[in-house]
């Protein structure tokens, strides 16, 4: 059953979104760690990547190059990651060649995203992670559009401590907060990098500027994640966030923040219900 | 009874009683000689429908080229480049004026990067005088909206404040004006190449393959819509421990750059004092112009200029 406005209530617990405003912070690698850790704490989880121009989602969990199957009701998900245990989408699966690049206006990405929350065949999920794009434009709104009426849909923010990204986070703040969308908390990431050689720390994005900005407007720090070198690595040697070598400090950070996470939409998804 | 000849045309014949196997290769050779004809005639026709509506590309009044610095992946570090190649641009030679449009609607980073704040003012003939610091005239979005004020516009509003920035804008007569695009290859691309004509196009990528792919779907649009890509800036090419000195290649050292057949104007390091630079609103070109990072600048803004007077005259 696809994932109209009656299929979004009962087959999706939760709904989660990935925002930043800025783009490069690391949105799409926390999304997949995050869906990665979600699985590994036995809960059924789908990524939607929104990020129609740069879908970047297939490649970091081993889904490069694959194509989605048409089922009787709508589009089959393709199923990736440890055991094939992620329901994924993307427009990268899409595109006979997977480098195209995709120069398209609002009206055609708002079509594209609404298509893929009402005729993706999603099942029954724990967890649907929803990856963006930087800003605040028609794949946006195009995602609160597709969403509205579900219970349960929140937000967490991904910027890097420098002040150039806490200024489009902040912006992305005000975004949540005039569409009625619930931030869980703020991700800081790229925070700080520890010499893999003499194990000094520089700060080379800034330090503390994700939290300054959780504080200064009452929303919850959930954490700071490393500069870690090997993620990039992973994906440059032709391997996956899927079958790296677990538990670097980034992915043990994050780990420690879909806990967090997942306690959070529980909670929320608990008082839905019985509301 | 219809005959359908590729996908495109369909020749319908209109006495089937008549019809022979001889006469169908009669009547086919004949369709098929008329058949370019009004294919070139039926494209024109299309070429103008689709046209109407289309804004009418015009060069600005007084700004000699326009290049768009641009990446497909956002966070690689297309506005502080666009800012110090900017600044090391009129550097190089103090007699060039240089602009800078900030085309970043919904994530403005000029007003930060060049330490400029404040509404423009409007001159008498109703246009917005852009904000100048360190010699290099500046409009953004940022400009005109509070510091947490998101802008939650669709694409339509977006192309409107692109045209605005771009054609009601008091630029005085420019030697280059450089345009910070957003991340992607949509609606902000699409309308710049269709309002202005752009001299070249520089991509700016991190070394790694994730941001590489996206590189390489932005040099792809602007060849289909017959911009030249002037080449690629590679920023954030390593990182040297301030301790140690150790290098670590943080976001990888691919040579995917040369395989996306794009000349490497410039390879710029990953340093901490580019962020603090940018941070205080005082690019790393004019913090430390004799620094390793700022020379990196100064050269890649030479190898940009050199290939844009080398398509000029070609």
């Amino acid at each position: 059953m696809a994932l109209n406005s009656d299929g979004l209530q009962k087959r999706v617990r939760c709904v989660l979104l990935v925002l930043s405003g800025k783009g490069g912070v690391g949105k799409s690698s926390v999304s997949v760690q995050l869906a990665l850790s979600f699985l590994s704490l036995g809960k059924k989880v789908g990524l939607l990547d929104a990020d129609l121009c740069g879908p970047s989602i297939p490649l970091m969990i081993g889904a490069h190059g694959k194509n989605v199957q048409r089922g009787p009701d709508g589009w089959l998900p393709v199923r990736a990651g440890p055991s094939a245990s992620l329901s994924l989408m993307s427009v990268a699966f899409l595109l006979s060649n997977k480098d195209d690049a995709i120069v398209w206006r609002g009206p055609k990405k708002t079509a594209m995203i609404k298509q893929f929350l009402s005729d993706v065949q999603w099942g029954d999920l724990d967890i649907l992670i929803v990856d963006t794009p930087p800003g605040t434009s028609d794949e946006h709104l195009a995602v609160l559009e597709g969403l509205r009426g579900h219970p349960v849909y929140s937000a967490v923010l991904v910027t890097t401590p420098q002040a150039v990204s806490v200024g489009d986070v902040r912006r992305e703040l005000t975004f949540c907060h005039k569409t009625g969308t619930k931030v869980l908390g703020i991700v800081e990431n790229m925070s700080g990098f520890v010499c893999p050689h003499c194990v000094e720390c520089t700060n080379i994005f800034s330090q503390g500027g994700g939290e300054s900005l959780a504080k200064e407007c009452d929303i919850r720090f959930l954490g700071s994640v490393p500069l870690d070198p090997s993620l990039a690595l992973t994906l440059d040697k032709d391997r996956d966030f899927s079958c790296a070598a677990t538990e670097g400090p980034a992915e043990a950070a994050l780990r420690h923040i879909a806990e967090i996470l997942l306690k959070e939409m529980n909670e929320d998804a608990n008082v839905a219900q019985t509301s | 009874m219809g005959i359908r000849l590729g996908v495109k045309a369909r020749l319908v014949i209109c006495c089937p009683e008549v019809f022979t196997a001889g006469w169908t290769q009669q009547y086919l050779r004949c369709a098929v000689n008329l058949l370019p004809r009004h294919f070139s005639t039926l494209k024109e026709h299309q070429k103008k429908l689709m046209g109407r509506g289309l804004p009418k590309q015009a060069p600005l009044p007084g700004v000699k080229r326009i290049v768009a610095v641009a990446s497909g992946k956002g966070g690689v570090g297309k506005s502080t480049t666009a800012v110090n190649l900017a600044l090391a641009i009129a550097a190089n030679d103090p007699k060039v004026s240089v602009g800078l449009l900030d085309a970043d609607i919904h994530g403005p980073s000029i007003p930060m990067l060049m330490n400029l704040s404040g509404n423009p003012e409007v001159t008498k003939d109703n246009l917005l005088r852009p904000l100048v610091n360190y010699g290099i005239a500046c409009m953004s979005m940022g400009f005109l909206i509070g510091d947490s004020q998101p802008v939650i516009w669709r694409g339509l509003m977006v192309m409107s404040a692109l045209e605005k920035m771009l054609k009601q804008v008091s630029w005085g007569p420019l030697d280059y004006l450089l345009v910070d695009l957003p991340p992607g290859t949509g609606d902000v691309h699409l309308s710049l190449c269709q309002h202005v004509p752009l001299s070249g196009a520089v991509i700016v990528s991190t070394p790694q393959d994730l941001a590489l792919i996206d590189a390489r779907r932005a040099a792809e649009m602007f060849r289909k819509v017959g911009v030249p890509v002037i080449g690629m800036v590679v920023n954030m090419s390593g990182f040297q421990c301030p301790n140690c000195h150790h290098q670590t290649h943080i976001f990888g050292e691919s040579e995917t750059a040369k395989q996306l057949g794009l000349d490497v104007l410039g390879e710029i390091p990953l340093h901490i004092s580019i962020r603090e630079s940018s941070d205080r609103g005082k690019p790393i070109v004019l913090l430390l112009p004799g620094g390793a990072e700022a020379l990196a600048y100064v050269h890649t803004a030479s190898k940009v200029v050199k290939c844009l007077e080398r398509m000029a005259s070609s």
